[in-house]
């Protein structure tokens, strides 16, 4: 591994995260509006009032927009784990099949049989039987998500496996230790729920657009009702389980939460940094050191977010990289001598098999499992360890944003639900403007969300385990490039037609009330009531 | 059970003829599925372990290779 063509790598690795984070512009509404829909519905079944079935299917045609465009658009990922990434799929293979048979099959029969029910079933099937179908699809989509997330919260906890050096490949050895591992459960439900709030700050902004343009006051107002309820408790879910998510990270992945904090020099008592700006140091720029040029601080708050305990030591990149013996921290470059005789143990026993070598075969196979923990960093070996930082400044404005959008979405979604109880909504201009230019921020803050994730653990495809520059296959780095930019346009094509077919549905509006629900009694009676 | 299937078929059949805005939604997906299976995948994304080698020990073979060199 002496030879690596950083090209290849950063334009594979380039497209992946091109292809993901497009991927991801469609699924979190998806998540969300589902069960956004499934709440109105169920206020329609429970009270009979045509408005709110009006309000379900306006609702559910831009959740079928959404599905529409952006269903299929993950399967690129795979195709690209068998070209770009073929030493990696060869690898994880078993752990990641199990868990994507499942998806595809729940996938199959939830969502594609009870949407079907869902868009075509209104007056042909009884309500109760189409909002069974409604729930169906949110809690489908919802699962399926399952799926994808356990197999990256594998990758960032590497736990249920067993590497088989005979076919070098990962095998299963306890499905519930990889389903139930509290980074992958913390991480589903982190991801889910943010899913939650990006569909929230969506139906608010749509609805505030509706109020602004002077048109369907009581559908927005009760849309904005439902959307903000639903973001507030969901914000709430979000909060407890980014802070479930800190504490993994800094258990099992101190780099990221080192590199994330800018925390060069571990300590006691550290403080959060709740808003910086950082100073790149030049001379320490291969060492990737940080200072900051400013900074607000919460005393001990680090320490606690870590490990509950506002006296705990927190790791820095330093202490990591160099080893810190007063706390047990041995240094990159005893790992990666370690993780080369791992490698070279797997080489022996591989060569040895093929000889008919028994005790040497079984010499090098100790020897392997022995270092195993540390093989990836055997990549690193005779290299400068310094590459096994990810990027401090990436990976530490990405939180902040995301976090300091998370707390506007909080706050937003308060003020529309107070002024829309108090009927004062239409007058607030600003507010309304406010929750419609959130929507942007809302995937801005989703997407910085996998930024930390992804960008914050390399150079890991798998934890300690396999890093990017191993797991990249030995292709032409042009081709990627081309492939790079097919994707782009693909992508942005199909950006393009949502956003052109959504702004088309959202100027139309939703469907009149038909004569005869105008006259319902329920609808007379909501109308009355909203005069008073 | 005849009854159930017939049932069935119009009620997917009815739902798709009856469709406005769908009709352009399933183009579109047809569209973005034609492209990355008869384009993408044909042309630009072969599974390199699968079309490369003929049996696992081969493609295991060459993983360890590509590992520990």
């Amino acid at each position: 591994m002496q030879n690596i063509d950083f090209s290849l790598v950063d334009w594979s690795r380039a497209q992946f995260a091109l292809t993901a984070m497009y991927h991801w512009l469609f699924v979190p509404l998806t998540l969300g509006l589902s069960f956004i829909i499934a709440f109105m519905e169920t206020l329609y079944v429970r009270t009979g009032d045509p408005e709110w079935k009006r309000i379900t299917k306006y609702w559910m045609t831009i959740f079928g927009i959404n599905f529409a465009i952006g269903v299929a658009t993950g399967i690129i990922l795979e195709f690209e784990f068998g070209t770009n990434w073929s030493n990696y799929s060869w690898f994880v293979g078993d752990i990641f099949g199990a868990p994507l048979a499942i998806e595809g099959i729940m996938a199959f029969f939830l969502e594609s049989t009870f949407i079907a029910v869902m868009f075509f079933g209104w007056n042909k099937v009884s309500k109760k039987f189409h909002l069974l179908s409604t729930w169906l699809v949110a809690f489908g989509s919802n699962l399926s998500a399952l799926w994808i997330l356990v197999a990256n919260g594998w990758m960032q906890y590497p736990a249920g496996m067993k590497f088989n050096p005979d076919t070098a490949r990962n095998e299963m050895v306890n499905f519930w230790e990889v389903l139930f591992s509290p980074v992958a459960i913390n991480k589903f439900l982190h991801t889910i729920s943010s899913g939650y709030v990006l569909a929230s700050v969506f139906v608010i902004g749509i609805s505030a657009w509706y109020l602004l343009k002077n048109r369907e006051h009581q559908f927005a107002k009760r849309s904005i009702v439902i959307a903000a309820v639903f973001g507030l408790i969901t914000s709430a879910f979000v909060i407890l389980t980014g802070d479930g998510s800190a504490r993994n990270m800094a258990k099992y992945q101190p780099m990221k939460f080192a590199a994330m904090e800018n925390l060069y020099v571990g300590q006691q008592n550290a403080p959060l940094v709740a808003i910086g700006i950082l100073k790149a140091d030049e001379q320490e720029l291969a060492h990737k050191k940080q200072d900051f040029r400013f900074t607000i601080e919460i005393p001990n708050m680090l320490s606690y977010m870590a490990f509950l305990d506002p006296n705990a030591y927190v790791p820095g990149i330093k202490d990591l990289v160099h080893g810190n013996p007063e706390h047990h921290i041995i240094s990159y470059q005893e790992r990666s001598e370690k993780g080369k005789i791992a490698i070279q143990s797997l080489a022996a026993y591989k060569n040895a098999r093929k000889a008919g070598n028994d005790s040497v075969a079984k010499t090098a196979l100790a020897s392997f499992e022995a270092n195993y923990a540390n093989f990836g960093y055997g990549y690193y070996a005779g290299r400068d360890v310094h590459e096994l930082i990810p990027s401090v400044a990436t990976t530490f404005y990405s939180f902040r944003i995301m976090v300091g959008l998370g707390i506007h979405f909080g706050a937003l979604f308060l003020v529309v639900l107070l002024l829309t109880l108090k009927n004062k909504i239409e007058k607030k201009r600003f507010i309304l403007y406010t929750a419609l230019w959130s929507i942007p921020l809302a995937y801005i803050a989703s997407e910085l969300g996998w930024v930390v994730a992804e960008a914050g653990r390399q150079p890991w495809v798998i934890q300690d385990i396999l890093p990017t520059i191993a797991a990249v296959s030995q292709i032409s780095s042009a081709s990627v490039q081309i492939t790079f930019w097919m994707f782009f346009l693909l992508f942005t094509g199909l950006l393009i037609a949502e956003i052109r077919i959504m702004t088309t549905q959202i100027r139309k509006g939703p469907e009149p009330l038909t004569p005869e629900a105008k006259n319902s009694p329920k609808t007379l009676i909501t109308k009355k009531s909203s005069h008073d | 059970m005849k009854r159930v299937i017939q049932d069935v078929f119009q009620f997917y059949f009815q739902g798709f003829k009856n469709m406005t805005l769908g009709r352009n939604l399933w183009m579109i997906i047809l569209l973005k599925l034609a492209i990355l299976y008869l384009v993408l995948k044909l042309f630009f994304f072969p599974d390199l372990l699968k079309s490369n080698f003929k049996t696992d020990e081969q493609r295991s073979n060459h993983v360890i290779e590509q590992l520990t060199k």
